[in-house]
């Protein structure tokens, strides 16, 4: 399959965060504001490909091993110690990048946008390249679904919602809209 | 005992998972298509959590403090491999409509919640109590979930037909309708509760005027 058809399936076509809805959490949480958002984006981006290519070399270890029920665990012991490398990597070398991230960075941990991709990856028995371009193609997807969903709700705080309907609800239908838009996509790539 | 009794029921109202907490959502809004679904998921995240709950609970004074959110995600890392297993060998079906989300049970917000706010804290009896509150909480909801979805969407419950096929929405079953069931419900769980509060205000200030009255 072609490495871009696998980065614009994984970013539009089927947008993690509408379609396959993972990393909802964050994207509830973190999206009140466009520039914690943007930040948010970039770091998941960023472990997401990284944390990819890493499970994806150890997944060839396990099942070479014949340890293949061990995934869960071993991706997500990945997953956290990498997490943890490079909030201590970016304190050290860029101090102004890890201050703006702040609290986001030990919060992707427990993002099941990322450990969703590194057992798709697995499970879909992609090559190393595919599953780099598919990791950094759901990360684009994720930063986009929150750049325009903050945009949203940034206006919407301007705006008398109702009271049942304020926070939670009113953003829940604003998504639901967003997801309509995107399904607008489905059938462009099979 | 009244007080053991409560913590099995604040999960299921007054601070259930998914309406109150907004904890969970990716498998609430993902595995809800059908009500069986949504049960399937729910009883699943509830085995976890009551287990999980009661093994931190059971370590939790030989943890050391600095290390024990890797400890506790490799513990509950294992528990949903466990179930991942014993789920791919006696309910085939519904192990390979769920797929991803068996696995994800290890990130979900709730368990990883309880085990930091309250297994980590409390004894194993009460910890067991917790877990099978919020489970219990969280099954009840995406149960609830699913039921609209599959009725709105498909015209049935539990797979028993309701109405006609002139009824359905298919869109109830896509994403979207993920989405929009998920709001209207937290929007009339909002709108009870404002209910409730706008009760016990009105209560309170007649109690205050009856006082001053006699007074």
């Amino acid at each position: 399959m072609n490495f871009f058809m696998i980065l614009l399936s994984a970013m539009l076509v089927n947008n993690y965060v509408f379609v396959r809805f993972l990393g909802i959490c964050p994207f509830l949480g973190v999206s009140k504001k466009t520039s914690t958002a943007v930040g948010m984006g970039v770091a998941v981006t960023f472990v997401l490909v990284m944390s990819s290519a890493l499970s994806w070399l150890l997944d060839l270890l396990l099942i070479t091993l014949k340890l293949e029920f061990l995934r869960t665990i071993i991706f997500i012991l990945v997953i956290a110690t990498f997490v943890q490398f490079v909030e201590a990597f970016l304190k050290k070398t860029n101090r102004t990048l890890y201050e703006a991230l702040g609290i986001y960075l030990p919060l992707i941990t427990t993002n099941c946008i990322i450990l969703g991709i590194a057992l798709l990856n697995s499970t879909s028995k992609y090559s190393f390249l595919e599953a780099i371009f598919n990791a950094l193609g759901a990360g684009l997807g994720f930063l986009l679904a929150l750049i325009i969903f903050s945009g949203i709700r940034e206006r919407l705080e301007l705006y008398d919602v109702p009271k049942p309907f304020q926070n939670l609800p009113i953003s829940m239908i604003t998504a639901s809209i967003m997801s309509l838009a995107f399904t607008g996509f489905q059938g462009m790539i099979k | 005992m009244s007080s053991r009794w409560k913590e099995v029921t604040k999960g299921i109202i007054s601070e259930n998972p998914t309406y109150v907490q907004v904890l969970g959502m990716c498998p609430t809004l993902a595995t809800t298509t059908s009500a069986e679904n949504g049960l399937g998921m729910g009883l699943a995240a509830t085995a976890v959590l009551i287990m999980s709950n009661v093994v931190i609970s059971a370590i939790r004074k030989t943890v050391p403090e600095k290390v024990r959110i890797p400890i506790f995600i490799t513990v509950i890392a294992t528990l949903v491999t466990i179930v991942d297993l014993l789920m791919h060998a006696y309910i085939y079906d519904l192990w390979k409509t769920l797929g991803l989300f068996i696995p994800l049970i290890t990130v979900n917000c709730i368990i990883m919640g309880r085990a930091e706010a309250y297994a980590s804290k409390n004894g194993i009896v009460d910890s067991l109590l917790d877990g099978l509150g919020m489970g219990l909480g969280f099954t009840l909801s995406l149960t609830l979930l699913g039921s609209i979805r599959e009725l709105l969407g498909n015209g049935t419950i539990f797979g028993i037909k309701v109405w006609g096929k002139a009824f359905n929405m298919f869109v109830m079953i896509l994403p979207p309708g993920a989405f929009l069931t998920l709001g209207l419900l937290a929007a009339l769980f909002a709108t009870i509760s404002i209910k409730k509060n706008e009760k016990a205000k009105k209560k309170a200030n007649q109690q205050q005027a009856q006082k001053a009255g006699e007074q």
